[in-house]
């Protein structure tokens, strides 16, 4: 087990690996999303109150849903680093925070499209929107700490120390803005709780979410090989790849 | 160092550079006094604002001062020696954030009270304005020490640093302007104030750990 792991860390193994996984796991966040967009944009019924206009859901969730996720991959990618002192953990960190804020800008956006036919305005300052607001300033801090080094070392470990912060303050935060103000329909889909949807609009829903973390563990992985190369283009084994003698 | 001797030097330098120690507390006098030049004078519509606009202008101000918090000590090598000193830099961290709290976090908390009178803030709530920020603004301290101790080894960290700690400042801001509307409703004001002291002492417990571990880093590179 340790073994594998510590061979899991070595940047020349793992960039293969990356290589070897990455397009499989793109191709099947392709299909599953091809998937998913049908069930939801055909199969699933429109709503009774919303009509058609609801199907946004199936890109505004899953978006929702990554943001927070990567976020609290890359708050574990940080502690990881910081703890075992891995670099590769820190370009993980790296590399998902940049995907991790197009999710939030794309919840954002699409949760203000949903906002103009059901509120009728673009934007209202309702809970979760809010959140997900704070959420992509969060990430934006993140970026710009980390790039704000010129030692990668140091941005890597300020900004890992800068994620921790933010995912004990993301909950926080979460329940503050909640407390402070509520629109948004209830939640429509929370794991464990009966769902009061009907199975052939959240199953589109769930195909959706499945496709959305494919697609971020394809282009997670690819980003990570551009980082590996990057962070050890003086090695040795970069410069046999790049074909130098 | 030890901590007495830390604190007893903190505050010294403090009383030598009471100049640059006034400018947040100057500045929120003048962004408070900017709202109503910008939104007329009407008592109803200031009272209304008072609460969100004394908040955000006390959040504004506490950020001003940290920028400096350990600038001077990096610069001249005493942020070595505190590492290096047998104490643990989290203590140290969390006499020094405290320490400025003091002279630059308490005095916006009593200017509060007069601010509360130029926005025609009710005089019987105004106690529940100052112990709000009272309770949040050593929280605003700690928050922005984290992002000081990220910074500090950055050439232009006074840019960096309200983008980093803003968006954790929102629960704060949130739950302190919170308790002045409801004390000027005459609502119950103990769930925010509750609230702001239950962040304080997450503050207080937690945010020494970030600081020094910020502060490390910075020293290293």
């Amino acid at each position: 087990m340790f073994v594998w792991f510590h061979k899991l860390a070595s940047p020349p193994y793992f960039y293969r690996l990356a290589g070897r996984l990455a397009p499989w796991l793109a191709w099947a966040s392709l299909i599953v999303i091809l998937a998913g967009l049908y069930g939801g944009l055909w199969l699933a019924p429109p709503d009774y109150q919303q009509g058609d206009g609801f199907r946004i859901i199936y890109v505004h969730v899953p978006s929702a849903w990554m943001s927070l996720f990567i976020y609290v991959v890359m708050a574990l990618a940080a502690a990881i680093g910081l703890i075992w002192r891995m670099k590769l953990a820190h370009a993980v960190s790296a590399a998902a925070a940049p995907l991790g804020a197009a999710f939030t800008f794309l919840a954002l956006v699409t949760g203000s499209l949903w906002g103009k036919p059901m509120w009728g305005t673009y934007w209202v300052w309702d809970a979760r929107l809010t959140s997900e607001l704070v959420l992509l300033f969060l990430y934006f801090g993140y970026l710009a700490l980390h790039r704000a080094f010129e030692d990668q070392r140091s941005g890597d470990r300020a900004g890992a120390i800068l994620a921790l912060v933010g995912i004990v303050n993301v909950p926080i935060i979460h329940y503050s803005v909640k407390w402070w103000n509520t629109l948004h329909q209830g939640p429509t889909v929370f794991f464990g709780a009966r769902a009061d949807i009907a199975p052939s609009m959240y199953i589109p829903l769930f195909i959706m979410i499945i496709g959305f973390m494919l697609y971020f563990a394809a282009f997670v992985l690819k980003r990570l090989q551009v980082e590996i190369l990057s962070r050890e283009r003086h090695t040795a084994w970069v410069q046999e790849l790049a074909g130098k003698p | 160092m030890n901590s007495a001797a830390l604190v007893r030097r903190d505050l010294r330098l403090a009383y030598r550079r009471r100049g640059e120690l006034a400018t947040p507390v100057v500045f929120f006098i003048i962004v408070t006094a900017l709202f109503p030049l910008a939104l007329g004078s009407e008592p109803q519509l200031l009272r209304r604002l008072a609460p969100g606009v004394i908040w955000v202008a006390a959040l504004l101000a506490s950020l001003i001062g940290q920028d400096s918090l350990f600038k001077n000590d990096y610069e001249d090598g005493s942020l070595e020696q505190m590492l290096l000193s047998p104490a643990a830099l989290e203590w140290l961290t969390l006499l020094r954030v405290l320490t400025h709290w003091l002279v630059t976090g308490l005095p916006l908390v009593i200017l509060s009270l007069l601010m509360g009178l130029l926005l025609n803030y009710p005089l019987d709530s105004l106690d529940v304005l100052a112990g709000s920020l009272l309770l949040g603004t050593p929280v605003l301290s700690f928050l922005g020490a984290v992002g000081a101790a990220l910074t500090v080894s950055l050439r232009r960290s006074g840019m960096l640093l309200p983008i980093l700690v803003l968006p954790l400042t929102v629960p704060v801001l949130i739950f302190g302007a919170a308790a002045a509307e409801r004390a000027m409703q005459g609502e119950p004001v103990a769930a925010p104030l509750y609230f702001l002291a239950a962040m304080l002492v997450l503050a207080v417990t937690l945010a020494p750990f970030a600081i020094a571990g910020g502060l490390r880093v910075s020293l290293e590179s």
